[in-house]
């Protein structure tokens, strides 16, 4: 199995992803520059954590027009698991592979911090090893994390069952202190209509080794190994996730 | 053409202009005054300090650069070497304090990539004015927003750091950066120009008029027109230097490179000087060829621009398209300015017209030096006369032990470090808030200890023993994680060098930072000096800021303060001597800051350090946490925080140093006896910690147990403290946040 980490400039946790899929799970793993336009036979795009091009614009703003992108969209419209964190998150809205967009955090503060999040859905290829309720405790870090789409957009989400992670307490309650930024319906992380493009504010990544805190992130990681296993998805086979249905 | 006013707009002395006459056997022009003002200013040239600083240690098996680059470096194994250092950003702070604190950040990263390290962990050491007092959260709210915002966009954890919060700093608040980066043992390059005909490079951001004489405004008192040099604080771009970062880590894999140093203080002219000097060589350039950021600028302007994320470059001749082809995969701009030459003269041009000429050693060597006179302050025999017996008004120990945990400086800082991304680069082993701040190196089994400490009140009442105790603290921060202290950097902030009473206060607190880097074995390997931390001739507190790295051989066998299981036995490692002095306990409790800080044995300490070590790295302690602001008390207290609310119940005995029992109960439990530290082991463990302790020479006892949910402290077998962990860990953990909360509702 073989991951491709997208570099972006600015990026800063594609170290972090690369790690994790490489070390913690021994998979290959290669870093893909933002000037490239080939893939390199990945199975798996991940985009990383950061500050793209320095987000001076809106976070992720400038990352869609990096010349890789086109390449990740086309991936992507294959069925190819495409997986956004944080920063690669607020690329994947700039670019409209996920419907919405980024707000600043609603006490317009940077948090860093463990949080919990609840498996919503587990019929994505980073999901798939989960239980769906399952809670995650994973650390935040970001300014802009706030996830804004209009009522309508939010409702068709609902219903179409693509908000993938919530924000919840230890017990996996929604309420508003375990809010951490204000996002509408308590949304940490979406998937697209075919279920293969997934993006969460939270960093796996930094969730993969009990040293660290945590080890809760890594199931995220061994959800896209075990579904590309399983041969139900894939980029080069062009499946899509709905042929899994839901679980 | 030179008059005296624009010699005070410079900062320079009439006899120091004289000697500038004296080197270049003429009158300098204003571009080369210019130049002579930021080098020689106190900033750039520790005229007042540097007699004082060649006093410290800085030698041992273990330093591999120690100071006089941009950064020094220890060897840590496997043929590794950290490369850290401290360094202020105080003045530019109370100007702009978001981009102030931001560029603090931003020109220490650059200090440590210069050497060829990859950065990997932040640390910070901050004072402020009382937070109660208006201005203070929205001066500390931008600052920490501002280290933050450079520290999170480029990737690099911080891990750790402390604030301090007193009245004296109000005016001129103190934002201390530490980073620390990890390199080949062998690959640390320096900041040299050697070998004639050597291309020099300019590389990253371009220059503006951007802190423009910002190492003149460091070197001057504040008055209320300091808020008019606005335009002398640079402004940040964390992006630009993530991609100078990345870029010249690459550059420096070629071999291509001679040398390299960032433009700080005093920019394009400080980095051409050095680098010369330093390689025995000179420097020409010609200022016309360098990106600029705005028309119309002059040469005086571009050699002392302080424009953030540039570097300077001496490149092997012949391998410039090397060097040329990693800045344009990164897109940043690699100019060739000038060259290396053999006559150890900085010689600028303007379009091949000649605009400055200086002998390096004119601005660097022989940069002026003063011995100036020293005297012990006046305010100093009556701050340090404290009668306990005489205090009134003594708060009943719980209550005390709330105000102190509900007092700022001691009280969680959450609020702070939540808004700094401290776990970028999955290395960090003990979050911040937990003791030292440890990160692992990948790679390795091994782990890096760091902790930046200092208290302005113990050298306010004793600068001597004051250093020596802040030395003493951040090594014993180190060793409570469980690593073996290897060095140090400094950071020293004071007042006016000219008043005698300021420089008897740094020199005094010198002496103490050499006493106890000797003895605890931590050679100063750099640091920085900030004086002129006045306004309105008010000084600040002296504050010598400390900080320490060791290493854990094993990263696993980290420690953090935490208690781990109830049932654990909690030992007292040290002795309790009930010291009061200048304490947090008489600040909080009694509005009073006198008396002699605590009293320090240093070889003591040294036994305690190397015991917490060896207790760590034999799996012996769950827990270790040293006692420091607000003594035992304090200690047991922060213990049981962050811990799911295990308790503790402990029994101590009275110190016995009062008639009155409640202010024999306050030293007992308050009082900041040094060299000690409180660990915590399972119950089988503990006679082996005692026997391990008494081997080391390191007085020892059981004090008590975790469990159950409340803290409960008897002395001399009476209840002097009783509380449920979860109301006291409440007041610790809100007692900062509500002075930022307030503010939004």
């Amino acid at each position: 199995m073989k991951f491709a980490v997208v570099v972006f400039p600015g990026s800063n946790c594609d170290e972090d992803a690369y790690h994790a899929a490489k070390d913690v799970l021994g998979q290959r793993a290669e870093y893909i520059w933002h000037k490239e336009t080939d893939l390199k036979n990945a199975d798996v795009v991940i985009l990383p954590g950061g500050f793209a091009h320095g987000d001076y614009l809106r976070t992720g703003a400038m990352a869609r027009f990096s010349p890789i992108m086109r390449t990740v969209a086309a991936f992507a419209a294959q069925g190819g698991p495409v997986f956004g964190i944080c920063n690669g998150f607020q690329v994947l809205l700039e670019s409209g592979l996920l419907p919405g967009a980024m707000l600043r955090n609603r006490d317009l503060k940077f948090h860093c911090e463990h949080v919990h999040v609840r498996v919503e859905q587990t019929d994505t290829p980073f999901t798939f090893a989960c239980r769906r309720g399952q809670v995650l405790r994973i650390p935040i870090a970001h300014g802009e994390g706030n996830y804004f789409a209009e009522p309508a957009v939010i409702a068709q989400l609902e219903a179409n069952r693509q908000i993938i992670f919530r924000y919840t307490d230890a017990a996996g309650k929604v309420t508003d202190a375990a809010n951490p930024n204000g996002s509408a319906a308590a949304i940490a992380g979406l998937c697209n209509d075919a279920r293969n493009v997934v993006g969460l504010m939270p960093h796996p990544e930094r969730a993969c080794e009990a040293a660290l805190g945590s080890v809760d992130g890594r199931i995220l990681f061994e959800s896209v190994v075990e579904a590309l296993k399983s041969g139900t998805i894939g980029g080069s086979k062009g499946a899509v996730m709905q042929t899994i249905g839901s679980a | 053409m030179i008059d005296l006013q624009t010699l005070n707009r410079h900062g320079l002395k009439e006899d120091e202009y004289d000697r500038i006459v004296g080197f270049l056997g003429r009158e300098p022009n204003l571009t080369e005054l210019g130049i002579f003002s930021v080098m020689w200013s106190e900033h750039c040239s520790y005229k007042s300090s540097r007699v004082h600083l060649k006093t410290l240690p800085t030698e041992g098996p273990q330093v591999l650069q120690g100071p006089g680059e941009n950064a020094g470096a220890i060897d840590i194994g496997e043929g590794l070497a950290a490369v850290f250092k401290i360094e202020s950003h105080n003045h530019p702070s109370f100007i702009e304090p978001y981009q102030g604190a931001a560029t603090g950040v931003g020109g220490i990263i650059r200090d440590i990539f210069t050497m060829g390290a990859r950065p990997i962990a932040l640390l910070n050491s901050l004072r402020f004015g009382a937070l109660d007092a208006p201005g203070t959260p929205r001066l500390m709210e931008g600052v920490v927003a501002g280290i933050g915002g450079y520290g999170n966009s480029i990737g690099i954890p911080t891990v750790g750091g402390e604030i301090a919060f007193e009245s004296s700093y109000a005016g001129n608040p103190l934002v201390n950066v530490f980073c620390l980066g990890i390199a080949n043992a062998s690959d640390i390059i320096k900041g040299v120009a050697s070998g004639v005909g050597n291309s020099v490079y300019y590389v990253g951001a371009k220059t503006g008029r951007d802190g423009i004489h910002g190492a003149t405004m460091a070197s001057a008192e504040f008055d209320e027109k300091s808020a008019e040099k606005r335009p002398a604080v640079q402004v940040g771009d964390p992006f630009m230097e993530k991609l100078l970062l990345e870029a010249c880590l690459e550059v420096m894999q070629t071999d291509a490179l001679v040398g390299i140093q960032d433009m700080g203080a005093a920019g394009l002219t400080c980095s051409t000087t050095e680098m010369g000097s330093r390689g025995g060589a000179g420097v020409e350039i010609d200022v016309s060829l360098v990106p600029q950021r705005e028309t119309g600028m002059t040469p005086y302007e571009i050699m002392l621009s302080e424009s953030q994320e540039r570097m300077l470059l001496v490149v092997k001749r012949g391998r410039e398209p090397d060097v040329e082809r990693v800045f344009d995969k990164w897109d940043l701009h690699a100019v060739h300015i000038g060259e290396v030459t053999g006559d150890g003269i900085l010689r600028v041009k303007d379009r091949g017209r000649l605009v400055a000429e200086i002998p390096n050693r004119a601005l660097t060597d022989e940069a002026p030096v003063y011995r100036r006179p020293m005297a012990p302050p006046d305010y100093l025999a009556e701050a340090q006369r404290l009668d306990v017996d005489a205090l009134a008004g003594v708060p009943a120990p719980n209550a005390a032990l709330m105000m102190l945990l509900e007092s700022p400086t001691v009280a969680s800082k959450r609020w702070v470090y939540r808004q700094y991304d401290h776990m970028v680069r999955t290395n960090t082993l003990n979050l911040p808030g937990f003791g030292a701040g440890v990160v692992r190196i990948k790679g390795t089994d091994r782990a890096l200890a760091m902790s930046v400490d200092g208290n302005g009140r113990y050298c306010y009442l004793d600068p001597y023993r004051g250093a020596m105790l802040a030395v003493a603290e951040a090594s014993r921060n180190v060793a409570c994680a469980g690593a073996r202290p290897l060095g140090a950097t400094n950071c020293l902030n004071f007042g006016n060098p000219e008043r005698p009473a300021i420089m008897w206060q740094f020199a005094k607190a010198v002496e103490g930072i050499g006493a106890a880097c000797r003895a605890l074995g931590v050679p100063i390997t750099g640091g920085n000096v900030s004086l002129y931390n006045e306004t309105d001739g008010k000084a600040i507190y002296p504050t010598p800021v400390i900080g320490v790295v060791g290493l854990l051989e094993h990263a696993d066998r980290v420690v953090s303060r935490r208690f781990q299981a109830a049932g654990d036995s909690i030992v007292l490692l040290g002795s309790n001597h009930g010291e009061l002095g200048g304490s947090e306990y008489l600040k909080v409790a009694h509005g009073v800051v006198r008396g002699l800080p605590p009293a320090i044995d240093l070889d003591a300490e040294r036994d305690l350090q190397a015991l917490l070590v060896e207790l760590a790295s034999d799996g012996l302690v769950h827990s270790a946490h040293d006692c420091s602001d607000g003594g035992l008390a304090v200690t047991l207290a922060e213990s049981s925080f962050d811990s799911d609310g295990i308790g503790a119940d402990i029994a101590v005995e009275a110190v016995g140093l009062s008639r009155s029992d409640a202010i024999d109960y306050a030293a007992t439990l308050f009082g900041e006896s040094a060299s000690r530290a409180v660990v915590s082991t399972s119950a089988d463990n503990a006679s082996k910690v005692l026997e391990r302790a008494a081997a080391a020479g390191v007085p020892a006892s059981v004090v008590g147990q975790t469990g159950g949910h409340r803290l409960r402290i008897t002395v001399g077998g009476k209840v002097a403290v009783d509380v449920p962990v979860d109301e006291a860990e409440r007041a610790w953990s809100s007692a900062v946040e509500r002075y930022f909360v307030k503010r939004v509702a």
